[in-house]
């Protein structure tokens, strides 16, 4: 049983000079078999073995990873949580998942830093206007709060804003969603891990797949670099190497892996109250606790595994941010990185069963799953464990793209993909 | 950042290409007579390697001709040019 976290945890830890805290989860070998092995370590994977241990009461899982949990696209993102998206399907999924985020620190008994400081969507152009007034009208019918900013109000509410009528591409509105915000992504990782492992999941890290074993129809196991682990379900929530696991297994999914940027300045002041994003521009932009400006570049346009992008993405992003926020004409930027994003042709995720039995997939959340994380492990723990979706990912299954029932949200969510 | 020598116009920035994404997927010959299955596999389903890739670029701010290329998209090194309808190097 892990020890609650608590200011008296706290106290006590200090006398021992923060020596002796408890180990947050443990560092087992892989057993012979599992019920259940989930593939990936992130936030996405970590959140399924959470609920399923918890809400299915699984006691015989695994999570493998090639890595270190939380070290590819959940330490890589730009962290913001929303869901103001246009369509039915995307607004159940998105607010389902804003839904436990508001109450994921509690629950975890850890502080994964969640913070409601509003996300903006810029307009600026007519199009835009019209595009995000419908949105704002639309995410209301679901029942997700949603408002239109004038002008004047945005540069009330987010004063740093460059509201001028000369610019190249002026600020002619906003929506804004004030229950959305950020996290710390981090922490999501480890809050779940934690808890998982707490429920007697076993995280086994540095452990690479490199085979799936078939019987037919169905799986049996699959080959590690720890070696054989028999198992008759594997759900797979490995974004941007997605359709690798896939290929072992003789499937191929309808996913692009590409490689999207992100870049922080040097730590400021508190000076951005909220996230602002612009799809227009293409430009991102929210500050850390630690102070720095948190900005999200766009994707390169081919398929590549190189975890980092082009100077010219980055270049057009800060262009843009430069136009918006001339105040930050003097700051520097510390670092840049990249991830790379498993992106379906309609811009929307896969959760869903295979043709093979006992395979699942979580996949294609392309440049914004981590805002999904929670209701994602919550709902891809419902579709492994009962063989069936859960009401809410039922339209996000693999065989949409074999109907054509496409959940396209392009442009309906008012990012760039 | 990668250079790509140009069939036709030889080394420039890859900043004046545009990705058509994979190569040698061929237009089904008679689309009237395939099932959904089939129409999916072409449009949508991808082989999205990782290692040696065969695909599609346009030279948009040159020639504007489309050629094809061999890259490894684990490290963007780019290991043949070849122009349409030619067959990669084994």
């Amino acid at each position: 049983m892990k020890n609650k976290y608590s200011i008296f945890s706290l106290i006590k830890n200090s006398f021992s000079f923060h020596e002796n805290w408890q180990r947050a989860w443990r560092d087992p070998k892989p057993k012979p078999s599992y019920d259940v092995v989930i593939i990936g370590g992130g936030g996405h994977g970590l959140a399924t073995a959470y609920y399923l241990a918890k809400e299915h009461s699984l006691k015989n899982i695994a999570v493998v990873e090639k890595g270190w949990i939380g070290g590819g696209n959940t330490g890589r993102n730009t962290t913001i949580i929303r869901s103001n998206y246009l369509w039915d399907a995307s607004a159940g999924l998105y607010d389902h998942a804003l839904k436990i985020w508001e109450n994921l620190s509690q629950e975890l008994n850890y502080n994964v830093m969640f913070s409601q400081r509003g996300v903006m969507n810029l307009a600026h152009n007519l199009h835009d206007v019209r595009e995000l007034k419908r949105r704002t009208h639309a995410n209301r019918l679901n029942g997700i709060d949603c408002e239109w900013l004038t002008t004047k109000q945005v540069k009330e509410f987010c004063p740093i804003i460059n509201c001028s009528a000369n610019i190249r591409y002026p600020v002619m509105g906003s929506t804004l969603q004030r229950r959305a915000g950020t996290a710390r992504h981090d922490a999501v990782a480890w809050g779940y891990a934690r808890g998982a492992d707490s429920m007697g999941v076993d995280i086994i890290q540095n452990c690479e797949v490199k085979g799936i074993k078939r019987k037919g129809d169905s799986v049996e196991g699959l080959e590690t670099t720890q070696g054989f682990i028999k198992t008759s379900k594997i759900g797979v929530a490995a974004s941007g190497h997605s359709s690798i696991i896939a290929n072992m297994a003789g499937l191929k999914l309808p996913i692009e892996s590409k490689p999207l940027q992100a870049l922080v300045s040097e730590p400021i002041k508190p000076i951005i109250n909220t996230v602002v994003m612009s799809n227009a521009v293409h430009a991102y932009v929210s500050q850390s606790d630690k102070g720095e400006l948190v900005i999200g570049a766009g994707t390169d346009s081919y398929v590549s595994y190189t975890q980092k992008g082009t100077h010219e993405i980055v270049e057009g992003t800060l262009n843009a941010i430069l136009e918006l926020y001339p105040i930050f004409s003097r700051l520097r930027m510390l670092r840049q990185w990249g991830g790379v994003v498993d992106i379906c042709p309609d811009a929307s995720p896969i959760i869903s069963k295979t043709s093979i039995k006992g395979l699942y997939f979580n996949c294609g959340w392309g440049t914004g799953g981590f805002k999904a994380t929670p209701g994602s492990g919550h709902l891809f723990a419902h579709t492994i464990a009962k063989d069936e979706p859960h009401a809410l990912n039922a339209a996000f299954n693999i065989n949409r793209f074999v109907s054509g029932n496409l959940v396209d949200e392009h442009g309906a969510a008012a990012v760039a993909h | 950042m990668f250079i790509i020598k140009c069939p036709y116009c030889g080394d420039r920035d890859h900043s004046e290409f545009s990705y058509g994404g994979e190569a040698h997927i061929v237009r089904p010959k008679q689309p009237t007579e395939l099932s959904d299955d089939q129409w999916a596999e072409y449009l949508f389903m991808r082989k999205n390697i990782k290692g040696l890739q065969y695909e599609r670029w346009n030279h948009a701010h040159g020639c504007r001709r489309w050629f094809n290329m061999g890259r490894d998209t684990s490290n963007d090194k780019i290991h043949s040019v070849y122009k349409m309808g030619e067959k990669p190097e084994k």
